[in-house]
């Protein structure tokens, strides 16, 4: 996999995975192009289509675009499954998400799908065991945010 | 704001996020955004240190900014001091701003580095995940340099977790596609194959992507992946659904393992040991005997899961192409997802089954599905599956089919989308070809692209059309009289009026019988739309008036009335204008003869590739049109071969007799050497010449001399009038010699009409490339050149015209190879006296330097000499009545060479001149007699030579009825004696 995409509806960008070298240029026009495209097709299409030199396998799931940029010997299927996948384990974690809950912790989404997806391809496809080590990550976090209680009043800004 | 589901996150950041939210414009949040940058700015910079978590918060929202499309250009030190932070949350932080924001700062990768290595040594196998994490996701060159030893160690020790395994797995496989030789297995080889028996199926699931790529890059060394991955694939395809546990998806034991280690597998050939390979192909009727039985489940997961598998081993049977069975079986599962409910699955049927047209054993059970593709094309919804729909007809297209694949995709094309008719024009084009048995069905089907989706139809296609109607006799009278009715149209496409010009210019001659077609309706018709068409288009229906000149003498007077109009010659585009004065002179001042040798019929086109198929290739990149098609050709070629005109096959079958290796050729998607484009050779292509004038902004055909090279001219060798003077006597011998090259020439003369032969030998063993020649009257003539390109591809005749000579020169081969000599003729047509002889220019590139000469071109006025016999009585009286002063010229010379009577004698015969005997009282002398020949006039000219052996001197007089040929022939001789 080259790339993953997550954007709304109204073409706003909510999350990027780039697995391979390009500027922030190219990221940029990418994108636009993009999300224009998938945009544009309507709901029975189907879920790939070729996209320069590369395949895009995409689907929507609720008010958000899943999208993700295969190469050629690359397969479409498994990739659907991929997301589904992904979908399922943001489920999982924030309970029934939103587009709401990737936009205000954006991190997690980060870090979730690094368990899962790494250097573009499956690490770990079993639910479980990522959702053991993201859960272990944020015990780690718990134990330590009861320090800072405390402070609240200075998280204003 | 929704609750933040777990692990308490960063309140500020939170509220930040939110007023981003709650921004009514663009211009609110750039605010909003720039008083945070502020505030955050100030803070970093500040006196009081800030405490760990406030870093974090800082940093996050730096990375909540850029995510939303805006430069960030601080920052980076504070998130490099978290990745040392002994808190995981802010390591984490740190790390994700790193992956995303990484810049090579080089001072900055050494810290990270830095903090990397303490991480990964650090035993904290959450802590060596986020380092590896890290690693992955920046994959730089200077990670590579500092990790790539390590990594592989961490990954096959025993005592690594499993979760840091896979991570370092996939680390090292992004460090490799960056820097492969940086990652040196080595040692690790076999361990690192043998995680294929990893009893964490998620540590095989990881390692088996590394695996994948290492074997695409070392097949031998990891060859034992084979069997492995064999006996893994059995166990998971014969497993139950609930043996795998949380592995098996939606009833599907294991499917992204299962598609990769099919996927590791089609890196190689079928397995030499018998018992693995029937092991395998077990597997693989397993899954193909899944596909059929009743689904599990009725979500899509399970389907989607299923079936990534079933392609992935449908895959791999068409990889190996060696099991018949499978293959049927496979094209039969296929053509079921043809008609699936399911847009996806129909799309990867078609997809797929592009590839087993192109299997020998599946060709046929591909073919039998020919109705529902077509159907598809005509039905489905969505354009991505009607482009598949037509890339499998274009596959599955033979000789059997192709009539009824041609009409199929010209009738879609009527209503194809816009974004698939170019691709769909050029199939269309290279089947009608391919699969031609009679070739007025080819000529039918491309006017017919034409007239349904002109705007599509690329140069390539139309150019492709002439060529083949010029390379076929047999198809020419019905290509011209199809463009004759094709243009009767009211409205007819700009291709197709270019088309039609130049083929009623090139093979009008062959309908012009018929009244309803005769010379001048034919050229009424096309003119009739000149006034219609682009610059180009008017340039190319120029050439073809030219050329109708020829053809049809009775066309001329009309013709020429149209040329001379302002309208063209006066056309405010220079291109046209200098074709309209160019054709005009043409046509009023060269002879019959002459204008039949420019504007001569073309001459066959070298068979070669298709240019079209070279675009289609261009278009869908290298990889897209296989051998196996160019094969195909060539198969189809053989047979076509064995028609009517043997040699002159298809030329697509031509070419690929003609190409050593197809696959070199697949990657040259350019057809012909590089360097033919602009030269007059007859190697390069129709297209390369007007795609080439299409770059330059001049029009169509470039009125530039053909000159590959941008240099001018050399000025003329210093010896080149020492050369000239050897050939005043004589036609034949050696014009000149250096270490790289030898002219040799051969000429003949009657009456005002010359034809010279040059022959250019390549004296070395490096050849010779861009050879290029090109002839010019000198200055002092005020002559202009007047290149006719005869709307042509490689045959440029360059018209060399001055008020005294026209030098027609015909093309020179641009590439000579060492040892090897090729020739070029000259014709020259003496109009008036003339005293300069043409220059020959020559460049060529030698191992890369440009060599550039100029050379006299030894045409001198005694060559039109006609001998004239005469009487002694008569040559006095003429001699007497050419007594003006000027009509004489006279010389005293000392001798050059010994004075020996028969050497003499034979110069002067060489002369062109009639030698009289008996003519002069003292027998020393000699005198002769003629009359030049020019187009203007003939030139009486009578000599006496009186050599004075003692004094080793010559008295040399000449008397011409004109005064400038008496000089001239004076000059010139008095060097020769």
């Amino acid at each position: 996999m080259q790339f993953m995409l997550l954007f709304s509806r109204q073409g706003k960008l909510r999350l990027q995975k780039w697995y391979v070298p390009l500027s922030d240029k190219e990221k940029k026009k990418i994108t636009r192009e993009l999300v224009q495209t998938v945009l544009a097709r309507k709901p029975k299409m189907c879920s790939f289509l070729e996209w320069r030199d590369l395949k895009i396998v995409y689907k929507r799931y609720a008010s958000l675009y899943f999208c993700c940029a295969i190469e050629d010997q690359d397969n479409e299927l498994i990739t659907l499954e991929i997301i589904h996948r992904y979908v399922e384990l943001l489920d999982k974690y924030f309970g029934s998400v939103c587009e709401l809950d990737i936009i205000f912790n954006f991190e997690k989404a980060y870090f979730i799908l690094d368990e899962f997806l790494l250097g573009g391809e499956a690490q770990e496809t079993s639910k479980k065991n990522v959702l053991k080590a993201i859960e272990q990550a944020d015990l780690l976090q718990e134990s330590q945010t009861e320090d800072w209680g405390g402070l609240a009043n200075e998280e204003i800004l | 704001m929704p609750a933040v589901s777990k692990g308490d996150g960063m309140r500020g950041l939170a509220v930040f996020i939110s007023d981003i939210r709650n921004c009514k414009s663009k211009e609110a949040e750039i605010k909003r955004i720039n008083k945070e940058l502020a505030n955050i700015r100030s803070k970093f910079k500040g006196d009081k240190a800030l405490d760990g978590y406030s870093k974090k918060k800082y940093v996050c929202k730096l990375l909540f900014i850029f995510l939303l499309g805006h430069d960030i250009d601080f920052g980076h030190m504070e998130a490099v001091n978290l990745l040392s932070s002994n808190k995981y949350t802010e390591k984490q932080i740190g790390y994700l701003f790193i992956s995303v924001l990484v810049n090579s700062n080089s001072e900055l990768i050494r810290l990270i580095n830095n903090a990397i290595k303490n991480d990964l040594s650090s035993r904290n196998p959450t802590f060596m995940c986020l380092a590896l994490h890290c690693i992955a996701n920046v994959g730089s060159r200077e990670m590579a340099e500092a990790f790539a030893g390590e990594i592989p160690r961490i990954l096959v020790a025993g005592d690594t977790m499993d979760s840091v395994k896979q991570s370092a797995a996939l680390c090292l496989l992004r460090l490799y596609k960056t820097s492969p030789d940086l990652v040196l297995m080595g040692e690790w080889t076999s361990r690192v194959v043998h995680l294929l028996n990893d009893q964490h199926m998620g540590v095989v699931t990881a390692a088996i992507s590394l695996i994948t790529c290492l074997s695409q890059k070392n097949p031998d060394e990891f060859k034992t992946c084979v069997s492995l991955a064999v006996s893994r694939l059995s166990r998971i395809v014969s497993s139950a659904s609930t043996d795998l546990q949380d592995y098996t998806y939606y009833f599907v034991p294991a499917p992204w393992l299962s598609c990769k280690l099919l996927r590791l597998l089609q890196c190689y050939p079928p397995p030499e040991d018998g018992a693995v390979k029937g092991r395998l192909v077990e597997c693989l009727e397993t899954i193909l005997n899944k596909a059929q039985e009743p689904p599990k489940s009725k979500k899509v997961q399970h389907s989607n899961a299923k079936n990534a598998i079933l392609f992935e081993a449908i895959s791999l049977i068409i990889h190996y192409d060696s099991e018949p069975n499978l293959l049927v079986r496979a094209c039969n599962q296929l053509g079921q997802f043809l008609q699936h409910r399911e847009t996806n699955l129909r799309y990867l049927a078609l997809e797929s089954m592009c590839t087993l047209a192109s299997s020998e054993f599946s060709h046929e059970a591909v073919k039998t599905h020919i109705e529902t593709v077509i159907n598809a094309l005509k039905t489905e919804r969505d354009v991505s599956v009607r482009q598949r729909a037509a890339d499998l007809l274009y596959a599955m297209c033979d000789r059997s089919n192709a009539k009824q694949i041609v009409a199929e995709m010209l009738s879609y094309l009527e209503t194809a989308d816009y974004s698939i008719r170019e691709e769909m024009v050029l199939k269309v084009a290279i089947l009608a070809e391919k699969y031609a048995v009679d070739y007025s069905w080819y000529v039918d089907t491309i006017l017919n692209l034409i007239r349904i989706a002109g705007d599509y139809v690329s140069e390539e296609v139309w150019y492709r059309v002439i060529q083949i109607v010029i390379n076929r006799d047999d198809v020419q009278g019905y290509a011209a009289k199809t463009v004759f009715e094709a243009l009767q149209a009211p409205a007819c496409h700009e291709n197709m009026v270019k088309v039609g010009g130049y083929i009623l210019g090139e093979f009008g001659n062959l309908i012009a019988g018929d009244p309803r077609s005769s010379p001048l309706v034919q050229f009424n018709l096309l003119h009739s739309k000149f006034h219609l068409c682009s610059v180009p288009t008017r340039a190319l229906l120029l050439s073809a008036y030219i050329k109708f000149i020829n053809l049809f003498p009775e066309t001329k007077s009309t013709i020429q009335e149209v040329l001379r109009s302002d309208s063209q010659i006066r056309n405010s585009d220079v291109e046209l204008q200098q074709r309209a004065v160019e054709y005009l002179k043409l046509s009023s001042i060269a002879s019959t003869d002459v204008l039949a040798t420019v504007l001569e019929e073309m001459p066959p086109f070298p068979e070669r590739e298709s240019s079209i198929l070279a675009k289609l290739k261009k278009k869908k990149g290298p990889g897209a049109v296989s051998v196996n098609e160019l094969e195909e050709g060539k198969r189809e070629g053989e047979l076509n071969g064995g028609g009517e005109r043997g040699g002159d096959n298809s030329a697509i079958a031509a070419s690929n007799a003609s190409t050593p290796s197809p696959s070199a050729d697949l990657l040259g998607l350019r057809t012909g050497p590089p360097v033919t484009a602009a030269a007059p050779s007859a190697g390069s292509l129709l297209v390369d010449v007007f795609s080439e004038a299409g770059v330059n902004d001049d029009g169509f055909l470039s009125s530039a001399p053909p000159s590959v090279v941008s240099e001018d001219p050399a000025p003329p060798l210093p010896e080149s009038n020492e050369l000239l003077n050897k050939f005043v006597c004589k036609n034949n011998g050696v014009l000149f010699e250096n270490q790289l090259l030898q002219i040799g020439i051969k000429s003949e003369y009657r009456q005002n009409l010359g034809r010279m032969y040059l022959f250019y030998g390549n004296k070395t063993s490096v050849q010779f490339v861009t050879f290029t020649t090109t002839v010019t009257c000198p200055g002092e003539l005020q002559s202009h050149i007047l290149h006719i390109y005869t709307c042509k591809h490689m045959f440029i005749l360059a018209y060399t015209c001055c008020d005294k000579l026209n030098v027609q020169t015909k093309p020179v081969e641009p590439l000579i190879e060492g040892g090897a000599q090729v020739q070029q003729v000259i014709n020259i047509e003496c109009l008036s006296d003339f005293c300069d002889a043409p220059l020959l220019n020559i460049k060529f590139r030698y191992g890369g330097a440009l060599q550039n000469l100029t050379l006299k071109l030894p045409v001198t006025i005694n060559k039109f000499f006609q001998p004239t016999e005469m009487a002694s009585h008569d040559f006095f009286q003429r001699w007497k009545q050419l007594s003006q002063p000027q009509q004489e010229a006279q010389k005293i010379f000392k001798a050059n060479h010994a004075m020996d009577t028969e050497v003499l004698k034979a110069k002067l015969l060489g002369l062109g001149m009639a030698l009289l005997e008996n003519v002069d009282p003292n027998p020393e002398n000699f005198v002769c007699a003629g009359v030049i020949q020019t187009k203007a006039q003939q030139v009486g000219s009578l000599l006496r030579l009186e050599p004075n052996a003692q004094a080793q001197m010559y008295r040399l007089t000449l008397r011409s009825s004109k005064d400038t040929v008496s000089k001239r022939l004076c000059e010139l001789l008095a060097e020769q004696f």
